[in-house]
């Protein structure tokens, strides 16, 4: 029964497979021309450009920092999880909003802000800190998801079993957790690969630090292309070490009714996760934004125009939300697959949405430029081709989050509603999309939080006069106007506090109350 | 019914394209009511000039921002069907790597400016200069130093800021690496790095820094104290801009300029913009908002300015700055770049 049910899984799927690899076609449009470019000058300049002894150097101390980030994002972000689900500190919502909004602050402002208040810190430290505070987020909320979910009853068994506290951690809840720490542990190790803003502030030399150069002054985009390389490299083998930890079991149980955790406060906890709080909120918000309010008091010769801070936030939102709706409808089908489906062929879109996000934002747009022109000229320098780029960058964030959303819509109920001659849209439309609503909905808010931040992509490919919050804050940071910085990057914040609170409501509070 | 819309669309298109070809060919093109401009420099520091030039002519400016570097990029990368018409760089270097898709300049603009301020190709002119100086706290330093050896003085150890990912410091050690040669600009670098330089992320800070007493002196372009001075009125303001003495490299002056693309869809209106860039009104507005030197040699210099021939810069061939990436490779090895 079991397996018949399953074949016809598979015999329905081919539409869903299909669009799952039009998304990973998508995703891959920059290998078009990182190909093309690296290889313009033939292979043996490839070949020279990237066997040097320079190269070596660069994947070490890339590797360094985005491992540091990644082990250091796990520590926090697990830490802040447990502070929101289980430590008993009151105000969950409020909490959760608090640690997703470092989510919402472009890491060049957070990086220029530790920079200014302490210089010392420039080169790895400083990077390493302002990534970490950046990304241990996308560890935070796949985890405290996972941690509302968890059920006490197998803690109490495993107690009555004589298991002590630290064994019941290590061996019922930690094995539970392992999914959504890997999920989250890939998205910053891809991101903390890709950035730019912190590791320029910092002087730290990554591999985005020289294909950076490469492109602005050394006017050599055939290097750029060739380092490129490396990263993508770097990614497909991130993404395979992922899948290794998460295995394959499926945890998705029907009516996944988490009984009540007992509600006892512990004082010892409470004090731990207070401190614990203060300890990740000042680095991580405080930082920045008590910098940026500073800003505001500065002297400047440039009057305020706030029809142009209300315009460019407008256009900020409607950019983020045109973003994380188009990426949210190529992404269904990609983690539908990854999930339902068995077999390579199903993770293979999965696999190609990941690998183009440890490129810096730079070489996506000039790839979207060099695609766009020649294949899609009327919209080239339009909003369409803005949003693509934008989808290129974030497809593997949304999956990420939805991934985990379908992970937790039974199979089994699928099947039910099959056997009961339900087609596939409408058990698509009426049962699944319905139960991983929530994880649907935090995945477009997580993606809209992103792009907001986003620059170079923006840059390159928006309309031109378009001016996005982003896009000012570039522009007056340029010119070091930071008193013009300021009223931007506020909206920015205050802006960004939309899908951080949805986020916020519908991460956890919905696991808590089933 | 097919084949009748079909020969009729076909005809509209030869015509438009007949009529698009004479367009492109013919030198004066009335129909121009539009330019697409591709602007490294900022907005905020370029969109009222642009406005003058669209009050002045009726043809509306399409202006793109984005990073000098990251535009010559683009322009390499979108080609031949480019929809720029103008690229307007921050720096030399960049109009130096797009050369090959430039097209050259007709004479009257060029000699608008002293050669030295234009591409040997004759493919970019210089639309305004920055000077490199050292900005100094008069109340810490009351004779400061006029060249770049005597920065190397124990005396100043600790005490000069800079900005190591600054383009302008990079197209100062360019310059450095070609006139003095490899070997000559390492030693004066390892003798830099030496004196402990305090690195700052940008000019402003740099200047800032100066200003509030935290170093002595700071490597910067002019115009950074103007700003200030703009911001916050002179009585306040304690630094000031120490030129170098004449033929010194640290001396140097960096151009903004601007190239018309070979591709470039309105050639008529393209050549009006990058005239009026050098008129009289584009002149006031450097001199009056943004402090800029101006690159012919009788214009009139933002008040309170040495004028060109005074300051008597070292004589550098600015195409030079393409190799930036040999500069930043040079300042890496001596621990000036990167941690």
């Amino acid at each position: 029964m079991r397996d018949d049910v399953g074949m016809q899984r598979t015999r329905g799927s081919l539409v869903p497979l299909g669009l799952a690899f039009v998304a990973a076609l998508v995703s891959l449009v920059p290998l078009w021309y990182l190909f093309v470019q690296s290889l313009s000058q033939g292979l043996q300049p490839f070949v020279d450009e990237l066997f040097q002894e320079r190269t070596l150097s660069l994947i070490i101390r890339s590797s360094v920092l985005a491992g540091g980030v990644t082990v250091a994002s796990v520590f926090i972000g697990t830490f802040a999880a447990w502070v929101i689900t289980m430590s008993g500190l009151p105000g969950r919502t409020p909490l959760t909003i608090a640690f997703s909004l470092p989510l919402a602050i472009p890491s060049y402002l957070s990086a220029f802000a530790w920079i200014s208040w302490q210089p010392r810190l420039s080169g790895f430290v400083g990077a390493f800190i302002v990534l970490t505070f950046a990304c241990f987020p996308y560890v935070m909320l796949p985890v405290a998801a996972a941690m509302s979910r968890l059920d006490p009853v197998h803690e109490e068994i495993a107690r009555t079993m004589g298991r002590t506290q630290t064994a019941i951690v290590r061996e019922v809840i930690l094995p539970q957790l392992r999914r959504p720490i890997a999920a989250g542990a890939l998205l910053v190790a891809l991101y903390s690969l890709s950035d730019f803003g912190a590791v320029a502030a910092m002087r730290h030399e990554v591999f985005t630090w020289v294909i950076y150069g490469a492109y602005r002054a050394g006017f050599n985009p055939t290097r750029a292309a060739t380092l490129s390389m490396v990263l993508l490299a770097a990614a497909l083998a991130l993404t395979f070490a992922e899948s290794f930890v998460r295995g394959r079991n499926d945890p998705a149980k029907a009516g996944a009714a988490a009984r009540r955790r007992d509600s006892r406060v512990r004082r010892s906890w409470i004090i731990i996760a207070s401190v614990g709080t203060v300890a990740i909120l000042a680095p991580s918000v405080g930082v920045p934004v008590i910098n940026v309010i500073e800003w505001m008091g500065r002297e400047t010769t440039r009057a305020v125009s706030w029809s142009t801070v209300w315009q460019a936030t407008g256009q900020s939102f409607v950019n983020g939300l045109a973003t994380a709706v188009v990426t949210l409808l190529f992404a269904l089908p990609v983690a539908w697959c990854a999930v339902r489906m068995r077999g390579t062929l199903a993770s293979i879109p999965e696999r190609a949405t990941y690998i183009t996000h440890a490129l810096p934002g730079i070489v996506v747009a000039i790839s979207v430029v060099y695609v766009g022109i020649r294949a899609v000229r009327p919209w080239y320098q339009e909003f369409p081709l803005l949003i693509f780029g934008q989808v290129v960058i974030f497809l593997p964030v949304m999956v990420i989050s939805i991934r985990a959303a379908l992970e937790k819509t039974p199979a089994m109920l699928e099947d039910v509603a099959h056997s009961l001659g339900t087609n596939a849209t409408i058990t698509l439309m009426r049962v699944t999309l319905p139960l991983a609503l929530p994880g649907l909905l935090a995945g477009t808010a997580l993606t809209m939080l992103a792009a907001v931040k986003e620059l170079p992509v923006t840059l390159l490919l928006r309309p031109t006069g378009m001016d996005t919050l982003s896009t000012k804050i570039w522009d007056f940071s340029t010119l070091s106007d930071y008193a013009a910085v300021g009223p931007y990057a506020v909206a920015m914040l205050i802006l960004a506090a939309v899908p951080t609170a949805l986020l916020g409501t519908l991460s956890v509070v919905k696991g808590q109350r089933s | 019914m097919k084949t009748f819309r079909f020969r009729s669309i076909a005809a509209v298109a030869l015509v438009a394209l007949t009529l698009g070809a004479c367009g492109t060919s013919s030198s004066s093109e009335p129909e121009d009511t539009s330019l697409t401009v591709y602007s490294g420099r900022s907005e905020e520091l370029v969109k009222d000039l642009y406005a003058a030039f669209t009050a002045e002519t009726g043809i509306t400016v399409n202006a793109r921002y984005g990073d000098s570097g990251e535009m010559a990029a683009l322009i390499l990368t979108e080609g031949s069907s480019s929809p720029a018409d103008v690229y307007f760089s921050q720096d030399a270097g960049a109009l130096g790597a797009v050369e090959g898709i430039l097209e050259k300049l007709p004479q009257n603009i060029l000699s608008a400016v002293g050669s030295q301020y234009s591409a040997a190709s004759g493919k970019w002119v210089g639309v305004s200069g920055r000077v490199r100086v050292v900005v100094y706290n008069p109340t810490l330093v009351p004779t400061p130093p006029t060249t770049i050896d005597e920065l190397l003085d124990k005396k100043w150890s600790g005490k000069i800021g800079f900005a190591p990912n600054n383009a302008s410091w990079q197209s100062f050690v360019t310059a450095l690496r070609v006139l003095r040669g490899e070997d000559e600009a390492e030693k004066w670098l390892i003798g830099f790095a030496a004196n402990k330089p305090v690195a700052y992320e940008k000019n402003g800070v740099v200047r800032d820094a100066v200003n509030a007493g935290e170093v002595s002196l700071g490597l910067v372009n002019h115009y950074y104290l103007y700003e200030k001075i703009a911001a916050e009125g002179a009585n306040k303001i304690v630094a000031k801009n120490q030129y170098m003495a004449p033929g010194d490299v640290g001396g140097l002056i960096n151009v903004a300029g601007v190239g018309i693309l070979s591709s470039a869809p309105h050639k008529s209106a393209a050549k009006k913009f990058v005239e009026f860039l050098q008129s009289e009104t584009a002149n006031e507005y450097f001199r009056t908002k943004t402090w800029e030197y101006l690159l012919s040699n009788d214009a009139t210099q933002p008040e309170g300015l040495p004028s060109l021939s005074e300051l008597k810069a070292p004589s550098f061939d600015l195409s030079n700055l393409k190799s930036i990436e040999a500069t930043q490779e040079l300042l890496q090895k001596v621990g000036l770049l990167t941690k």
